[in-house]
C-alpha cells in the first residue's frame, strides 16, 4: 500500500479544485493508495480549509505558522521537509505556487522529481510510470521515475476527474510544532492586482472567440452572453479589432495574444494560420462556421456547420437551462 | 540733361557714388553665399558614399524631362502650372538679373550677344516672364495664405506651420519682379518725356503697365525711382540668394543637381554601403543609417532639396490610413536636424541615434515600400532606400518589433515566414483534383526550360495556393515546359531586404541562386510580383524573369492562347496595379491587355491607377507587422473600386489578393464585391 | 552585478510541425529546427538590461552537445559577455536534477550575484532553477516578470494566477526563473551571430568542474522519458451533424467532458 501526501493550496479559505482531483490521481498511481492531505498557512482560513478537507481525506495534516500567512515557497518547503517522511511520495499542484515549491522540495527531500503530470500508469516495482505533454502539447511522453527514495510530482490541475460527494470523515493532525526553523531570505511584499476591466484573455481557460462571422458590432452581445453562460471570456480574430469592435488586447493570433485555454470556441473564424498561431497548449477547439470549407475545420477538434448568429443564442439558452 | 542717370553714375546727395554700393553689395552677397554654401556642404562631405555618376544617359534624360521639362508638375494641375511659370520665369530672368548686377557699376551694360535682335526678343520674353511670375506669385500666395490646401498643413506633432516662410518668399520674388520692372519703366518713361521716342514694349506686361502709369511723373521722381528700385532689386536679389539655403527654397539651387543624381534604375535597393561588395559585408562595423552622417550624400541632398510641397505624403497610403508616417516629414525632420547640427557658425553637434531622436520605430516600420512618394516627387527625392537604410540600422541594433521577429526567425530556420516545413513547400500541387490532371515537374530531379518560382505565400497559404495551381494550368495550356524547385525554393526575400535584414536576404538569395543555377532553366516565370521584383532587380545573373501576366499577354498576341467570352458579362471589372508590378517594374499594360482580350468583359479604370495606384497594405513581412492605423489601406482601395462602379477587383499579386479579400469583409462589402487574382480570371477563360 | 543565465537548446515550437518517427516512439528529428528556449531568451534580455543599468557582466551557460554552442553564440550576439559550454559524454541522459547538479558545480566556481533561468521550456519541467537554488541554499523565485535592483537585494514580481503579480524582496545572491513578457527581447540576425563567431567559448567536462560522473547523466537519472506518442486526435474536426437541437445536446456533452462548462 502506497502512502501519498497531497499538498493542497487554497485561497480565501477555500481549497483549490485540485484537492478533489488528487484522490483520482492517487488511485491511478496505486489503486490501494492512502492519501494524506497537507495544508500549510495560518489562522482561521487554514482551520477552515483543513476542516473542509476531512470530507475528502481520512487524514489531514495542518501546519500553522504566522510566517506562512502568505504562502512563501521557501518557508513551506522547510516546513514540509521537517514534517514529511523522507521517502514520501508528494503530490503538488502544477500551478504558480507548485512551480515555486516543488523542484526545491525534491532536492531537500533527496527524492526524485516529475512535473506537470497529466496521467499516471501505475507503479512497477519502484518505478512510477506517468504521462506528460511536451512541445506545446504537440506530443505526449511516457516518463518514469524511481520512487524508492520518495518522489515529488506536480500534477496538472484539471487533468484528473474530481471526486464528488466524498464523505471520508477524516481528522486533522496539527504538526505546527514540527515545522522547525522557517527563516527565509525571500520576503513577501504584496500582491499587485491585475487592472480592473482589462480582460486578460491569456488567463482564461475557456474562450469564446469571434471572427468575421459576427458580421456586425451589435452582434458581439450575443457572443458575450454565450461567454457568460460558459464562464468564459470573449476573444476575437484580427478583423474584429480592425473594425474597432473589440480592443486589441482581445485579439488572438501571431499579431495578437498567445492564448493557452482548455477550450477554444472558434465562432465564425475561418482559421488563418496567423490566427491559429496564437493558440497554444493544444486546447479543445470547437469550430462553428457556416462555410463547410472553412480551414478552421482542419484544425478544430469538433466542427459544426451553422450560422453563429443563429447558433450562439440557442446554445446560450441550452446552457442556461442546464 | 538728356537721359536718366543710371546707378553706375548716380551720386547720392550729389557726392557719394552709388557705383561703390552696387559694387560692394554683390561682393558681400556672393561672399556670404559662398560661406553659407560651404557650411551646407559640410555634412555632405561627412556623409556615406553614393554612386551617382553612372547611367549618365538616363541622368541627362531625367534632367531634361523632370527638371527642365517639369513633367511631374502638372500631376497637381494648378500648383504645377503655377510652378512651371515661376520656374520658366526664373530661368529667363536669371540672365537679366546677372546683367543688372553689372549695370550697377557699368552703365548700359549688355551681356555679350544680347545687343541686337536677340536682345530685343529676350527683353520681350523677360518682360512677360516677370509679369507671369508676379501673377503666379500672387495666385500662389492666395492659395497658400487664404485657400490653404490640405496637403500643406503641418500636423502638430511635426512642428509649426510653414505658410509664413512660403508667403515671405513669394513676397521677395514679387519684389524682384516689381523692382526690376519699375527700374526699366522709370528709365523708359523718363526717356519718352525727353525725346518723345517710344520703345516697343510687350503689351500689358508689367513694364508696359508701369510705363503707362509713370508717363507723366515728374522727372526727379523718375530719377529717384530708377536708382531706388535698382538697389531694392539688388538687395532683394542677394538677400534671396543667401536666404535660399536656409529653408525649403534651397531647392531653387539644388534641384538641378538633385534631379541629375536621382534614382534611374527602379525596383532595386541600394547596397548596404556603396563600394562594398556582398562578400565584404561581414567586415563592416555597422549597418544602415543610425546617425545623421550615415545617410549618403545624395540622401542628404534630398533633404536640402525638399520643397515641402507635400505631394509625397498626399500620395502615401500609410499617411492616408493614419499610420505614424508622412514621407514629407521624414525629409523635413532630417533637414531641420542638419540645420541644427550644422549651424551657420560655431561647433558642429554630434548626431544621436535618429530613431529615438527625430524618428520613431513605428514610423520607419510603417512604410510598405510602395513607391508612390518617389513616383510623385518633382525633385526626385528618394524614400525607399532611406527607409531600408534606417531599418538596417534598427535591425543591427536589435530594434525589431516582436511581431516581425517571429517571421524573420522562421525565414532563417525554414526559408519561409510562416515556419512551415520545407518539405511541404510543394504541397499545393497535391490537391486531389489538381493532381489527377496535372503533374508538376520537380527541377531537383527533372528538366525543363522554364522555372515557375512560386514563393512563400503562394506555396503555404491555403487560400492563395489556388494561384499556384491556376498559374500551372495556364503555363501548361500555353505550352510552356516548366517545373518548380520544390523544397529547394526559399523565400525570394523581397521584403527581407526591404525590412533591413540584409544578411538574411543574402542567405536566401544565395540559396535560391544556387538552386536556380543548378536546374539550368532558360527563363523564370512567377505570379508573385514581389518575387518577380527581387529576382529581376535585387538578384544578379539569373535567367530572364517574367511575370505571368507578361507571358499571357505575349501568348495572346502570338495567338498561342485564346480566351473565351466573358463568363460573367454582367460584372464590372477593374484592375488594381500591384506596386511591385506597376510602379517598380512598369508593367501596366500586359495585364490590362490580357483582360481586354476577354470578349465582353466590362473593365473600368480606377482613378488612382497605373503609377498612381494605391497600395493594398503591403506584402511579405508587412502582413505580420501591426501598425497603428485608423483604417486599412485595403478598405480605402475597395471603396475606390466601389466608387468607380466596379464589383470585381482583379489584381495580379497574392498579397494584394489577401489584403483585398480581407478589406472587402472589413468594409462590409461581402456579396457586393469580390477580389480575384489575374491567374484565376484568365484560367477560367482559357479555351 | 555578475549575472549567470542558464540557457537550453530546444526544438522550436513555432517553426516545427512535430511528427513521430516510423517506430512511433520518438520525434521525427530529421526535419526539426532548434533554437534557444524562448523563456531563456527573455532571461538573457533581462540580464543585459540590468547590466546596462547597474554595470557588471552577463554569462550564458548551457549543458549540451557541440550543437548547443549555437544557442550560446546567439545569446552572446544579443549582448551576453561570456559563454560557457558544459559538455561531456557522461552528461548525456541527465534528468533535471542531473542538469542542476552539473550547473551547480560550475556556478560554485564563479562569483555570481544573480542566477537566472527561463521559467520553463516547451519540453522541460520548469525545474532546474528551483533545484539549483535548493542545492546551493540560495533564495529562489519562479515565474518572475519584473525585476528591480536594489542594494544587496532585488525586488521581483512573480506572475501568479488571475494576471496578478506577487511582489517579493530577495537577498542576493539568488536564483530567479524568468517568465515571458518581462521585456521585449532584441532581435538577433545572422550578422550578429557572425560577429561573435570567433569569440572563444570554453568547454568544460565532468572532471573540469568536479562532478561525479555517476551522479549525473543516464546513470544518475531517476526520472526518464521513455517514449513519445501522439494522443489520438484524428484527422480534421469531428463534424457534428443533425438538427441544431441534436448538435447542441452533443456539443454540451463534449464541452462538459473537456472542461468548457
Amino acid at each position: 500500500m502506497t502512502q501519498i501526501y497531497a499538498y493542497i493550496t487554497f485561497a480565501n479559505g477555500v481549497a483549490e479544485d485540485v484537492a478533489l482531483e488528487y484522490p483520482s490521481a492517487a488511485k491511478k498511481i496505486d489503486e490501494g493508495a492512502t492519501v494524506t492531505a497537507v495544508v500549510t498557512g495560518s489562522g482561521a482560513d487554514l482551520d477552515k480549509v483543513a476542516g473542509d478537507l476531512t470530507a475528502t481525506y481520512a487524514e489531514v495534516i495542518k501546519v500553522d505558522n504566522a510566517d506562512m500567512a502568505y504562502p512563501n515557497a521557501e518557508v513551506v518547503r522547510k516546513a514540509l521537509v521537517n514534517i514529511l517522511p523522507s521517502d514520501a511520495i508528494v503530490l503538488v499542484p502544477h500551478n504558480t505556487f507548485g512551480m515555486d515549491l516543488a523542484p526545491g522540495l525534491s532536492v531537500k527531500m533527496d527524492s526524485s522529481y516529475a512535473a506537470d503530470i497529466v496521467d499516471f500508469e501505475g507503479i512497477d516495482g519502484t518505478v512510477l510510470k506517468m504521462v506528460r505533454q511536451e512541445l506545446g502539447g504537440a506530443v505526449s511522453t511516457h516518463v518514469t521515475t524511481d520512487i524508492s527514495a520518495g518522489a515529488v510530482v506536480t500534477v496538472r490541475p484539471g487533468a484528473f476527474a474530481p471526486v464528488e460527494g466524498a464523505a471520508a470523515g477524516g481528522s486533522v493532525t496539527d504538526k505546527s510544532g514540527d515545522a522547525g526553523d522557517l527563516a527565509s531570505k525571500r520576503k513577501f511584499l504584496e500582491v499587485v492586482e491585475a487592472e480592473v476591466g482589462d480582460v486578460d484573455i491569456t488567463k482564461s481557460d475557456v474562450l469564446v472567440s469571434i471572427g468575421r462571422g459576427i458580421e456586425d458590432e451589435d452582434n458581439i452581445e450575443v457572443a458575450e452572453e454565450l461567454a457568460e453562460a460558459m464562464g468564459a471570456v470573449v476573444s476575437c480574430s484580427r478583423p474584429i479589432v480592425d473594425a474597432k469592435w473589440l480592443e486589441k488586447s482581445r485579439q488572438v493570433g501571431t499579431s495578437g495574444q498567445t492564448v493557452k485555454p482548455k477550450v477554444y470556441m472558434a465562432m465564425g473564424i475561418s482559421g488563418s494560420f496567423q490566427h491559429m498561431g496564437g493558440i497554444k497548449g493544444n486546447p479543445y477547439i470547437v469550430a462553428v462556421n457556416k462555410n463547410p470549407k472553412a480551414p478552421i475545420f482542419q484544425v478544430a477538434d469538433l466542427g459544426i456547420v451553422e450560422d453563429i448568429l443563429d447558433f450562439m443564442p440557442e446554445l446560450t439558452e441550452a446552457i442556461n437551462d442546464l | 540733361m538728356t537721359s536718366i542717370i543710371g546707378p553706375a553714375s548716380f551720386k547720392f546727395f550729389g557726392v557719394f557714388p552709388a557705383a561703390i554700393l552696387s559694387f560692394i553689395l554683390p561682393i558681400i552677397g556672393i561672399g556670404l553665399f559662398t560661406y553659407i554654401m560651404a557650411r551646407r556642404i559640410a555634412p555632405l562631405v561627412r556623409a556615406n558614399p553614393d554612386n551617382r555618376f553612372d547611367q549618365i544617359g538616363g541622368r541627362i534624360k531625367n534632367l531634361i524631362l523632370v527638371w527642365l521639362g517639369q513633367i511631374r508638375q502638372p500631376r497637381y494641375m494648378l500648383a504645377g502650372v503655377l510652378h512651371i511659370f515661376i520656374f520658366a520665369g526664373f530661368l529667363i530672368l536669371s540672365i537679366r538679373s546677372t546683367s543688372l548686377v553689372i549695370i550697377g557699376f557699368k552703365d548700359g551694360f549688355v551681356l555679350p550677344g544680347f545687343s541686337g535682335v536677340i536682345g530685343d526678343v529676350y527683353n520681350f520674353l523677360k518682360d512677360y516672364a516677370a509679369t507671369f511670375v508676379l501673377i503666379a506669385c500672387i495666385i500662389a500666395a492666395i492659395r497658400r495664405g487664404i485657400m490653404k490646401p490640405k496637403r500643406y498643413a503641418v500636423p502638430e506633432k511635426y512642428g509649426k506651420d510653414h505658410t509664413a516662410e512660403a508667403v515671405f518668399v513669394l513676397g521677395i520674388i514679387s519684389t524682384l519682379m516689381i523692382s526690376e520692372s519699375l527700374f526699366e519703366a522709370s528709365e523708359l518713361a523718363y526717356e519718352f518725356q525727353h525725346t518723345g521716342q517710344e520703345h516697343f514694349l510687350a503689351p500689358l506686361s508689367l513694364v508696359w503697365i508701369f510705363k503707362v502709369l509713370l508717363a507723366s511723373a515728374p522727372q526727379n521722381i523718375l530719377q529717384g525711382l530708377h536708382v531706388f528700385t535698382y538697389f531694392v532689386h539688388d538687395l532683394a536679389f542677394f538677400f534671396f540668394l543667401c536666404f535660399l539655403p536656409m529653408g525649403k527654397h534651397f531647392h531653387v539651387i539644388t534641384s538641378i543637381f538633385n534631379v541629375f543624381f536621382m534614382r534611374v534604375k527602379k525596383g532595386n535597393i541600394k547596397p548596404v554601403m556603396h563600394g562594398v561588395s556582398d562578400e565584404g559585408l561581414d567586415d563592416l562595423e555597422s549597418f544602415g543609417v543610425k546617425k545623421l552622417e550615415d545617410f549618403t550624400w545624395k540622401h542628404m541632398l534630398d533633404f536640402y532639396s525638399c520643397a515641402d510641397c507635400g505631394r509625397c505624403s498626399d500620395q502615401c497610403p500609410a499617411n492616408a490610413v493614419g499610420r505614424p508616417l508622412s514621407p514629407r516629414f521624414i525629409t523635413i525632420k532630417a533637414r531641420d536636424l542638419i540645420f541644427k547640427n550644422y549651424p551657420m557658425s560655431g561647433e558642429i553637434y554630434k548626431s544621436k541615434m535618429l530613431v529615438e531622436d527625430i524618428y520613431t520605430e513605428d514610423e520607419i516600420w510603417s512604410c510598405t515600400t510602395c513607391g508612390a512618394c518617389e513616383e510623385e516627387c518633382p525633385l526626385g527625392i528618394e524614400y525607399i532606400d532611406k527607409m531600408v537604410d534606417l531599418r538596417r540600422g534598427m535591425v543591427d541594433e536589435g530594434m525589431v518589433p516582436q511581431s516581425l521577429q517571429k517571421p524573420l526567425k522562421a525565414l532563417e530556420k525554414r526559408g519561409n515566414p510562416y515556419g512551415k516545413m520545407e518539405k511541404k513547400r510543394a504541397d499545393w500541387a497535391k490537391d486531389k483534383e489538381f493532381k489527377a490532371n496535372y503533374e508538376i515537374k520537380d527541377l531537383a530531379k527533372d528538366e525543363a526550360d522554364t522555372l515557375y518560382f512560386v514563393d512563400s505565400i503562394t506555396s503555404y497559404d491555403d487560400n492563395i495556393q489556388e494561384i499556384a495551381r491556376r498559374t500551372s494550368i495556364i503555363l501548361e495550356k500555353s505550352g510552356v515546359d516548366f517545373g518548380i524547385l520544390g523544397k529547394l525554393e526559399k523565400d525570394s526575400g523581397n521584403e527581407v531586404i526591404r525590412f533591413g535584414e540584409e544578411m538574411l536576404y543574402q542567405d536566401l538569395k544565395e540559396q535560391n541562386t544556387a538552386a536556380i543555377e543548378d536546374c539550368g532553366v532558360k527563363q523564370i516565370v512567377t505570379a508573385d510580383p514581389h518575387a518577380y521584383n527581387a529576382l529581376k532587380n535585387d538578384y544578379k545573373g539569373l535567367p530572364p524573369v517574367k511575370h505571368i501576366s507578361q507571358v499571357v499577354a505575349e501568348k495572346i498576341t502570338k495567338g498561342e492562347v485564346t480566351l473565351k467570352s466573358c463568363l460573367d458579362p454582367d460584372k464590372v471589372y477593374c484592375y488594381h496595379d500591384p506596386c511591385y508590378l506597376g510602379r517598380h517594374n512598369g508593367i501596366y499594360d500586359d495585364p490590362r491587355n490580357a483582360l481586354d482580350a476577354i470578349n465582353g468583359l466590362t473593365r473600368v479604370e480606377l482613378e488612382k491607377s497605373r503609377d498612381r495606384s494605391f497600395c493594398c497594405g503591403g506584402g511579405g513581412l508587412m502582413l505580420f507587422y501591426e501598425p497603428e492605423e485608423e483604417t486599412r489601406m485595403g478598405v480605402l482601395r475597395v471603396n475606390m473600386a466601389a466608387e468607380a462602379g466596379a464589383n470585381v477587383i482583379v489584381t495580379a499579386c497574392p498579397f494584394c489578393l489577401v489584403n483585398m479579400q480581407d478589406a472587402i469583409k472589413v468594409a462590409g462589402k461581402e456579396g457586393e464585391m469580390e477580389a480575384l487574382d489575374f491567374t484565376e480570371l484568365i484560367e477560367q477563360h482559357l479555351e | 552585478m555578475e549575472i549567470l543565465v542558464c540557457v537550453k537548446r530546444v526544438p522550436d515550437t513555432a517553426e516545427n510541425e512535430f511528427e513521430l518517427n516510423s517506430d512511433g516512439n520518438d520525434l521525427d528529428r530529421d526535419d526539426l529546427v532548434y533554437s534557444v528556449n524562448e523563456w531563456d531568451n527573455y532571461a538573457v534580455e533581462e540580464a543585459i538590461q540590468i547590466v546596462d543599468n547597474v554595470g557588471g557582466s552577463v554569462t550564458v551557460i548551457t549543458v549540451g552537445d557541440d550543437e548547443s554552442e549555437e544557442v550560446l553564440r546567439r545569446e552572446m550576439a544579443m549582448g551576453a559577455n561570456n559563454g560557457i559550454l558544459l559538455t561531456d559524454d557522461d552528461f548525456e541522459g541527465s534528468d533535471g536534477k542531473g542538469i542542476a547538479t552539473i550547473l551547480k558545480a560550475e556556478i560554485e566556481k564563479g562569483n555570481y550575484d544573480l542566477i537566472m533561468t527561463g521559467a520553463q521550456a516547451d519540453e522541460g519541467a520548469g525545474q532546474v532553477g528551483g533545484m539549483i537554488a535548493a542545492m546551493m541554499d540560495l533564495p529562489y523565485a519562479s515565474l518572475v516578470n519584473k525585476i528591480e535592483t536594489g542594494d544587496g537585494k532585488i525586488t521581483v514580481g512573480r506572475e501568479i494566477e488571475g494576471g496578478n503579480q506577487e511582489m517579493n524582496e530577495i537577498e542576493l545572491p539568488c536564483v530567479v526563473s524568468i517568465q515571458t513578457g518581462i521585456n521585449e527581447p532584441r532581435y538577433v540576425g545572422i550578422r550578429g551571430i557572425r560577429k561573435v563567431a570567433s569569440v572563444e567559448i570554453p568547454e568544460k567536462g565532468a572532471s573540469d568542474i568536479g562532478v561525479d560522473a555517476a551522479a549525473v547523466g543516464e546513470a544518475g537519472a531517476k526520472t526518464k522519458r521513455i517514449d513519445y506518442f501522439v494522443p489520438d486526435l484524428g484527422d480534421g474536426a469531428e463534424m457534428l451533424e443533425g438538427s441544431t437541437e441534436e448538435i447542441i445536446t452533443a456539443l454540451i456533452e463534449k464541452l462538459k467532458a473537456k472542461g468548457g462548462l
